[in-house]
């Protein structure tokens, strides 16, 4: 007697490659975040080519509103608002998106080791990344920029560091329901080194919670960063910076708002695109595993 | 009229998937006298737990109830008021899902769940006391003071039916209520479900995959094939004469544990060398010591079965064989090689010539890789040289558990559970491992699946294959092994030839668990796997 199943029928598929890609791409939350972070990621990127002038150049008097050929008034120093926002924005992204891959990066290489070398080494290493994570990442950015000066790199690389331990725990969680796994197990038990079983088995099984984590860490980066220019430790003057500009001409709120409310908006936009992308990707995610994908 | 003495009439239900009308009950007709269990078998996605909450007047969402009529003492349950309903559920249908650990709340004691069910008071009090001993659970204030954590699975499922029965209902839903429970909590969960429903005059209707769960609890049966009820009757028609040929397919592929051992010791063993080696092995989790002095050994083209309930050791033991689980102390030795005790120290051709199957396909197959990639994956890692082209290797392999060679395209999500387990034995047999260590590897699939899998074993072994068969089910291991290893608590307490333990067994453990196994009927042609003699 046989009974083999035919071959042919075919579980219905609940994770194909390319199911998530799918998904994001139809659903609201994620695309228009997407949608706001290119646009801003575009004004930043072709926006010096567009500027009407340089950002340094001095085109009237400090403050004044707007005016033909000057759109969005002047600044502090009469530069044109307009002009230095266009041009702002290129060294923050650079800056923030450096920055979270560095966090990324470190964060899953500690996270994920971490879980598969579970007992001692893992508790030992949370509690350290514990310690870290009671600073405020603000606070121990501005303590080294203060004792080794304001560099962009010196930046990148504190920041990047800052989020680090945030990004390990939830890499390691992530990673902890998958080195579990009897796939895993089972690349062990033919003597697959530690390295390639996290790089071929664990890893591609984490990257959905890794692409909400790089959403949310994007938009805490962005505002790190121009928080930083703002206190006056991040990008310095007189380069144009939407951070910098902000903290600038803060005092002419009343006066020249258009200075100040606009790179505000530019930098929101940015950080809500970002954060709408992480949560509706988040929420994909959670849904495709409570399905039993 | 039928309906003054049925306690239950089901007529013509239909339930359908919402979106599209794609029936998943196909009009479902039959009757229940009051006392009687009717149990329902089927495979996974027959339609058995849909057609079984139907009966209460509840589809899961996704899917609704498209016709028919379920009459329980009279009242149709369908035509009911939404407010109706939730009262009748539960009072007069009661439900008793599968997994009593998700069922009961884990933060309210057991007294208080069961005075949930049936009202506070002085007189319910007496009723919960008397419902406790009918479900044979301790009735005194310490065990009522009890949160489900400090249950047995056992225990869960009997406080589960407790609270199912205790309203006095007149119809009685059982989903799968011994599914994962080990044979001897089986036995008395299903003692405990019989005697119940002929004391209160109940009718049951039993969900099961297992018919000699079935045929243990229930006095009709419906067999369900694709939604549709394809055979219904007495136990003892079905059983014997079985009309339907699902049914009889269903019935050929039960493993059996009458019927005479297929596999016999080869005795004229030319090689005396065996294959596989341990000697004296013990091994601990922490501080606890759960192996004790594991010696056993393996001859080519032998199948040696390991049986032990949940928790004897059986997968500490096969986790230590493999070099995943460190051993204390101890020898293993693979073809007279010492065996190192972590895989990392061990050779790379012990490492290709052991292999281990794992006994969920759902978590063994890693989820983004083409099953392609994950064949080619030890050839590499092992450096194994094919001979031919890696492609014609993986082809060979698919061919080998009969699967077609689109397969090799295809993510682990797009095959059946059987595909899945077929595709790591593959996977397996594409190192040309000497030993297969098989861990519980069909007990996650459906019994016809189960059937075609230890098949496709027999003729591995035809091969000259040796394994290691770990398993909880007797009947299993009637079908495969040649020897049997019984493990109690980390101890080998018996072995010996499949036959011998099986029809003389000398240890009081191994004698217990051949009383709880549950066999389908004698005299009804059910012989395990494959009717293929073993020959040396």
């Amino acid at each position: 007697m046989t009974l083999h199943e035919s071959v042919h029928t075919v579980a219905p598929a609940a994770a194909r490659r390319g199911g998530m890609a799918r998904r994001v791409l139809k659903n609201g939350q994620t695309t228009t975040g997407m949608a706001l972070m290119l646009g801003i990621v575009l004004l930043a990127a072709i926006g010096p080519f567009l500027a009407p002038h340089l950002p340094t150049e001095i085109v009237g008097r400090p403050f004044t509103g707007p005016s033909d050929g000057i759109l969005l008034g002047t600044d502090v120093l009469g530069r044109d608002v307009l002009s230095r926002v266009l041009s702002g924005g290129r060294l923050l992204i650079v800056m923030s998106v450096a920055a979270t891959l560095i966090g990324l990066v470190l964060g899953t290489i500690i996270g994920v080791t971490s879980a598969y070398v579970s007992g001692l080494g893992d508790f030992l290493t949370m509690r350290v990344l514990d310690v870290i994570l009671a600073f405020p990442s603000i606070v121990f950015a501005l303590l080294f920029v203060s004792v080794l000066g304001a560099n962009p790199v010196l930046l990148v690389v504190l920041v990047g560091v800052a989020h680090t331990p945030s990004v390990a725990r939830v890499m390691r969680g992530a990673a902890m329901t998958v080195v579990t796994r009897d796939y895993v197990l089972w690349a062990r038990s033919i003597g697959i080194p530690p390295f390639t079983i996290l790089r071929a088995e664990v890893f591609p099984n984490i990257v959905s919670p890794l692409m909400v984590e790089a959403g949310l860490r994007l938009m805490w980066s962005v505002g790190t960063i121009a928080a930083l220019s703002f206190l006056g430790y991040g990008i310095q003057p007189p380069t144009a910076d939407w951070g910098l500009m902000a903290s600038e001409n803060r005092n002419a709120l009343s006066l020249q708002p258009l200075s100040v409310v606009v790179p505000i908006a530019v930098i929101g936009i940015f950080t809500i695109g970002a954060n709408l992308f992480a949560e509706g990707l988040g929420r994909i995610v959670a849904r495709t595993e409570g399905a039993g994908a | 009229m039928s309906a003054s003495h049925a306690a239950v009439v089901v007529e013509d239900l239909r339930v359908v998937i919402e979106r599209d009308g794609t029936p998943i009950v196909r009009g479902a007709s039959f009757e229940l006298a009051p006392g009687e269990v009717l149990g329902l078998v089927g495979e996974s996605g027959s339609g058995k737990s849909t057609l079984g909450l139907a009966l209460l007047g509840f589809a899961k969402p996704g899917a609704r109830i498209d016709g028919g009529r379920v009459a329980v003492d009279g009242t149709d349950v369908l035509s009911l008021a939404p407010a109706e309903l939730r009262r009748t559920r539960g009072s007069r249908v009661a439900y008793v899902p599968q997994d009593p650990g998700a069922s009961l709340n884990p933060r309210m004691s057991v007294g208080a769940q069961l005075r949930e069910a049936v009202g506070t008071g002085p007189e319910s009090d007496a009723l919960i006391r008397r419902i406790l001993a009918e479900v044979g659970l301790p009735d005194d204030r310490e065990f009522l003071t009890r949160h489900p954590e400090q249950l047995s699975g056992g225990q869960q499922q009997r406080v589960a039916i407790a609270m199912a029965i205790a309203p006095s209902p007149r119809l009685i839903v059982l989903d799968e209520p011994t599914t994962g429970l080990d044979v001897t909590t089986q036995r008395m969960v299903l003692d405990t479900v019989a005697r119940v429903t002929e004391a209160h005059d109940m009718a049951a209707i039993y969900i099961s995959h297992d018919l000699a769960v079935i045929e243990h609890v229930a006095d009709k049966v419906g067999v369900m094939q694709n939604g549709r009820l394809v055979e219904a009757g007495t136990m003892q028609e079905v059983l014997s004469r079985p009309a339907h040929p699902y049914t009889q397919q269903l019935l050929a592929a039960v493993p059996s544990l009458r019927g005479p051992s297929l596999r016999e010791p080869d005795t004229a063993q030319s090689d005396p060398r065996p294959v596989f080696e341990a000697e004296g092995v013990n091994a601990s989790h922490g501080h606890n010591q759960v192996l004790f002095d594991v010696s056993f050994r393996v001859q080519r083209g032998e199948c040696v079965a390991v049986v032990g309930e949940s928790g004897s050791g059986k997968t500490t033991l096969s986790r230590t064989l493999i070099g995943l689980h460190p051993a204390d102390s101890g020898s293993m030795s693979l073809a007279s090689r010492v065996l190192a005790d972590r895989v990392a120290d061990r050779s790379r051709d012990d490492r290709r010539e052991m292999q281990y199957i794992f006994q969920n396909p759902y978590a063994s197959l890693q989820p983004r890789r083409r099953i392609r990639d994950t064949l080619t994956l030890p050839l590499r890692a092992l450096q194994i040289s094919t001979g031919s082209s890696a492609d014609a290797a993986v082809r060979s392999a698919l061919d080998r558990v009969r699967l077609l060679p689109e397969v090799a395209d295809k993510f682990p999500a797009e095959l059946s559970g059987g595909q899945r387990q077929r595709v790591a034995i593959a996977r397996a047999l594409i190192c040309e491992p000497t030993f297969l260590i098989c861990d519980e590897i069909t007990s996650a699939l459906d019994v016809s699946v189960q059937a075609s899998v230890l098949e496709l074993l027999a003729e591995l072994m035809d091969d000259g294959l040796s394994m290691l068969f770990v398993t909880h089910n007797l009947a299993v291991v009637n079908a495969i092994a040649t020897r049997t290893v019984v493990v109690q608590r980390g101890r080998i307490v018996e072995q010996g030839s499949t036959r011998s333990v099986l029809t003389a067994p000398a240890h009081p453990y191994t004698q217990r668990l051949m009383a709880d196994t549950l066999d389908v009927g004698a005299g009804v042609g059910s012989h395990g796997a494959e009717g293929a003699s073993a020959h040396g």
